[in-house]
């Protein structure tokens, strides 16, 4: 591990094979991202974490360091763009904070803060979504599904279940449950299954929990999205 | 047994059947599940239950890959499944008028199924057919040049419920319309030429050669033939024909390299997914010169060493598959595939064909591989690229059904030879698919270096306003720009050539466009998923007459978003069509711009539209009327 890159200025050491999101977050330095995940296969999906390298947008969660790079990631330029993904995600489904179980817990609400979003900007499509309450102990909003396929990855990946998993094309693209009914209570999934955890939004919420903890005195209430650390705990 | 119980078995069986012909192998996913539909119309969760037990593979696997192509029904759609093609030479062909003629016929709801469950008529993507629209797919199966009578033909057939193999065979003719021909649609090669001269070719003085791996190896003598062909290859400048124009011998020759871990192969895939709206060559070349193409592929395979050979064919030309399948038979009896090709011993190399379902992002190579392993169509990272790291992990190449042909015949005739046609960059020829407001439609082989003027005049196209060249992802060409040529100097293409003249609407056209690619997103990044549709509301939003400059900004702003931030080519390309009739036909947007300021999209009156429709009234009060005292 000799080798560097300049991100933004700053000289950052990497290790061979790691990404910029990986090296970046090593050394401290915050790239907004949603469907990235330290402990997950990078997705490459959101494009939150696009960065320019040498010039080109590229996502810093797929694209894997190399010495001599220039990276640029906290420029106004990639901010506005990135403040406007972050409001297609909001206004692609069906987002109001207010009385949203993980708010103050939510990556999505914590990304637009952070990116000084002050409004949707772009009409609502306000999409009709069911709500599924079929498991007993978990419930699943998909009004508020941004398509990270973290829940995919996890439930594969970790927990050998294949729960979940993306259907349809395009903008009608969704989550499904691996049931015939279509019903999370009629698959093996249970609470404790690392997917259960990892949503960065409030599609998969623990019932009979709602509000423990008030608003007010959650993760991104206490400190903005980019300086807390990453952990599997609390997504 | 109840009749569901009977239903479900008879499902199970024909889920057996379709599965053991491919070796329950999960990655051919997509072909299984179109074989499935092709015997019980749909996808049932019984067909679903079945396969998943057969296969052994989640059911969410199974739900995901038939949600995402546009011709897996995993709803009943009938038993006869209409769809019109809709591309924007199938409008100005009148294709509405036949659709609509239609549905009164069978008296259906455009998009819905008959109360009977028998027929559904709805609309897809072009099905390039476009020199003799309007064309319609039934049950996959291509009718082309569609009249009034034909369609109250097909209405007629379906009513009594003729089983589609016994409607006329007249329906189903396709034209190929080949009005000029050069190297390629001139070609007389027999089978087996190419490859013997390949065979024979020994290598040059070294001039690009690689160093030596593959066929070679259990070459007792001919040492040389596959680095000489590489060399070929090289020296000819032969380009990509599927648009991007990447330069063939390069990506052969870093496949040829590609190390190979144990169990590995290398892998020769032919991309004729001609998903681009205007373009229909690749279907002239697969009907009448299958035997050149895969004789290009073969020739391929010989060059990099592959053993495995796949043709992509867009589920559009499903039509094409028994008579390809008979050619593929017909080479092995030649011993120009399988074991010991030309008697050479281990010269192993074969093809199947797979046949793609209604999804044009499966054009883009890393999609196209994540199809023939039987997932969803999405494009994935890169790097790595397909050459090191492709299908099933494996080194592969994808090219154009018309690179191959172009292969087989620089390994017939040398790559000095063929370089010598064309212009200094573009070597070759080029095939056009030339529809739209001309006399005579249909493909023209051109010499790289032709005029767009030129290509005009030959195809009998009078007072031209616009040609849009390479199809929506490509460029819009102004008549001020017609001494423009063919060529990767200048306007490259992957051969869509689609001419409006000045009746027609430049604003519709890129409407029409916008819609497709709305359509066609995967859906996998953010700023294409959402994007496309929001460029796609505000192109309506600009029909319905709310345009204001304000939008103009918002169009651009969506571009530059989408230019910047997409996975791929698709959302990188979809704002072309609208930025070009923007800057060449601003007159046809000024038309619109009926707001100094901005307006909302939100229409009162059109909202309702759906109410008067259920109760059957369109009167005076049944519409809200605007400020100036009109119907809105």
């Amino acid at each position: 591990m000799s080798s560097t890159f300049t991100l933004d200025g700053k000289t950052i050491p990497f290790d061979d094979g790691q990404t910029i999101i990986q090296a970046a977050t090593k050394a401290g330095v915050f790239i907004p991202h949603l469907c990235y995940h330290p402990e997950f296969k990078p997705h490459g999906s959101c494009k939150l974490c696009t960065v320019k390298v040498n010039g080109r947008h590229t996502a810093s969660c797929t694209m894997r360091a190399s010495a001599g790079m220039v990276v640029e990631s906290d420029t106004e330029e990639i901010n506005a763009e990135r403040r406007a993904l972050t409001q297609m995600l909001f206004v692609e489904g069906n987002h109001f904070c207010p009385s949203c179980e993980k708010s103050g817990n939510c990556q999505l609400q914590a990304t637009a803060y952070h990116l000084g979003m002050m409004s949707p900007h772009f009409d609502h499509f306000f999409p009709n979504r069911a709500v599924d309450a079929s498991h007993p102990e978990v419930l699943l909003d998909f009004n508020r599904c941004i398509l990270c396929s973290l829940c995919v990855r996890a439930s594969r990946d970790v927990d050998g279940k294949n729960v979940f998993a993306l259907s349809g094309r395009g903008i009608k693209t969704h989550l499904i449950v691996n049931a015939k009914s279509g019903q999370l209570a009629d698959t093996d999934f249970t609470p404790d299954d690392k997917a259960a955890q990892v949503c960065p939004v409030g599609v998969i919420l623990k019932k009979h929990k709602g509000f423990a903890v008030p608003i007010g005195e959650r993760k991104y209430d206490k400190a903005p999205i980019s300086e807390v650390t990453e952990t599997t705990e609390g997504r | 047994m109840t009749l569901n119980e009977m239903h479900a078995e008879a499902v199970a069986g024909i889920v057996d059947r379709v599965v053991a012909r491919y070796r329950r192998d999960p990655s051919c996913m997509v072909q299984i599940l179109r074989e499935v539909q092709e015997a019980c119309d749909w996808i049932s969760p019984e067909a679903i239950d079945r396969l998943q037990s057969t296969l052994g593979v989640p059911r969410t696997k199974i739900e995901g890959v038939a949600g995402f192509y546009a011709f897996f029904y995993t709803e009943p759609r009938g038993k006869y499944r209409v769809l019109f093609s809709d591309n924007i030479t199938d409008r100005m062909l009148g294709s509405k008028a036949m659709m609509d003629r239609l549905c009164n016929n069978l008296w259906i709801e455009r998009g819905k199924v008959s109360e009977d469950g028998l027929v559904s008529v709805a609309q897809t993507a072009c099905t390039g057919m476009c020199d003799q629209g309007p064309a319609m797919l039934v049950n996959n199966y291509a009718i082309a040049g569609l009249t009034a009578e034909r369609v109250d033909q097909i209405a007629e057939l379906i009513r009594d419920k003729v089983p589609l193999a016994d409607w006329p065979p007249e329906f189903f003719k396709v034209e190929d319309n080949i009005r000029r021909a050069d190297i390629l649609l001139g070609s007389d090669l027999k089978p087996g030429d190419a490859l013997r001269a390949a065979r024979a070719r020994t290598p040059s003085d070294g001039l690009h050669s690689s160093n030596m791996r593959s066929w070679r190896e259990g070459l007792p003598s001919g040492i040389g033939g596959p680095a000489a062909l590489l060399d070929e290859i090289k020296r000819a400048n032969l380009r990509g024909r599927g648009g991007a124009g990447f330069t063939t011998g390069l990506k052969w020759e870093a496949c040829r390299n590609a190390p190979l871990k144990a169990g590995q192969q290398r892998i020769v895939v032919c991309n004729a997914d001609e998903g681009e709206p205007g373009t229909f060559k690749d279907r002239v070349l697969l009907s009448k010169f299958p035997d050149l193409v895969f004789e290009g592929m073969t020739a391929a395979a010989y060059a990099v060493g592959a053993t495995r050979g796949f043709v992509y064919l867009r589920g559009e030309y499903r039509y094409l598959l028994d008579h390809l399948n008979a050619v593929l038979a017909h080479r092995r009896r030649e011993k120009l595939l399988g074991s010991d090709i030309l008697g050479i011993p281990g010269a192993d190399f074969d093809i199947e064909i797979h046949v793609g379902a209604g999804a044009y992002v499966c054009g883009e190579e890393s999609a196209l591989i994540e199809s023939l392993e039987g997932k969803r169509g999405t494009p994935r990272n890169r790097p790595p690229f397909p050459v090191t790291n492709g299908y099933l992990d494996q080194p592969t190449i994808v090219n154009n059904v018309e690179t191959f042909a172009a292969a087989a015949l620089i390994a017939l005739n040398g790559g000095e030879w063929y370089a010598a046609i064309g212009t200094k960059q573009s070597a070759g020829t080029k095939i056009l698919s030339v529809s739209g407001d001309c006399a005579r439609p249909g493909i023209y082989e051109y010499p790289f270096g032709v005029s767009i003027r030129q290509v005009l005049e030959d195809c009998g196209a009078s007072d031209t306003q616009a040609v849009q060249v390479s199809g929506p992802s490509g460029i819009c060409v102004a008549e001020n720009e017609f001494d423009r040529v063919i060529g990767f100097e200048d306007i490259p293409t992957a051969g869509a050539f689609t001419i409006f003249n000045h009746s027609r609407d430049m604003f519709e056209v890129a409407r029409n466009y916008v819609h497709f690619f709305q359509h066609e997103s995967c859906g996998f990044c953010t700023p294409c998923r959402v994007g496309t549709s929001l460029l796609k509301n505000l192109m309506d939003k600009l029909h319905n007459g709310h345009g204001s400059p304000y939008d103009f900004a918002e169009i651009e702003k969506l571009n530059h978003l989408l230019q910047a931030m997409s996975h791929c080519g698709l959302g990188h390309t979809a704002c072309n069509p609208v930025l070009d009739t923007i800057a060449k036909f601003r007159p046809a947007y000024d038309r619109r711009m009926e707001h100094d300021d901005f307006t909302p999209a939100f229409d009162l009156d059109r909202a309702l539209a759906a109410a008067r429709q259920m109760t059957g009234r369109d009167d005076p009060a049944a519409h809200i009327t605007t400020k100036s005292g009109e119907a809105a």
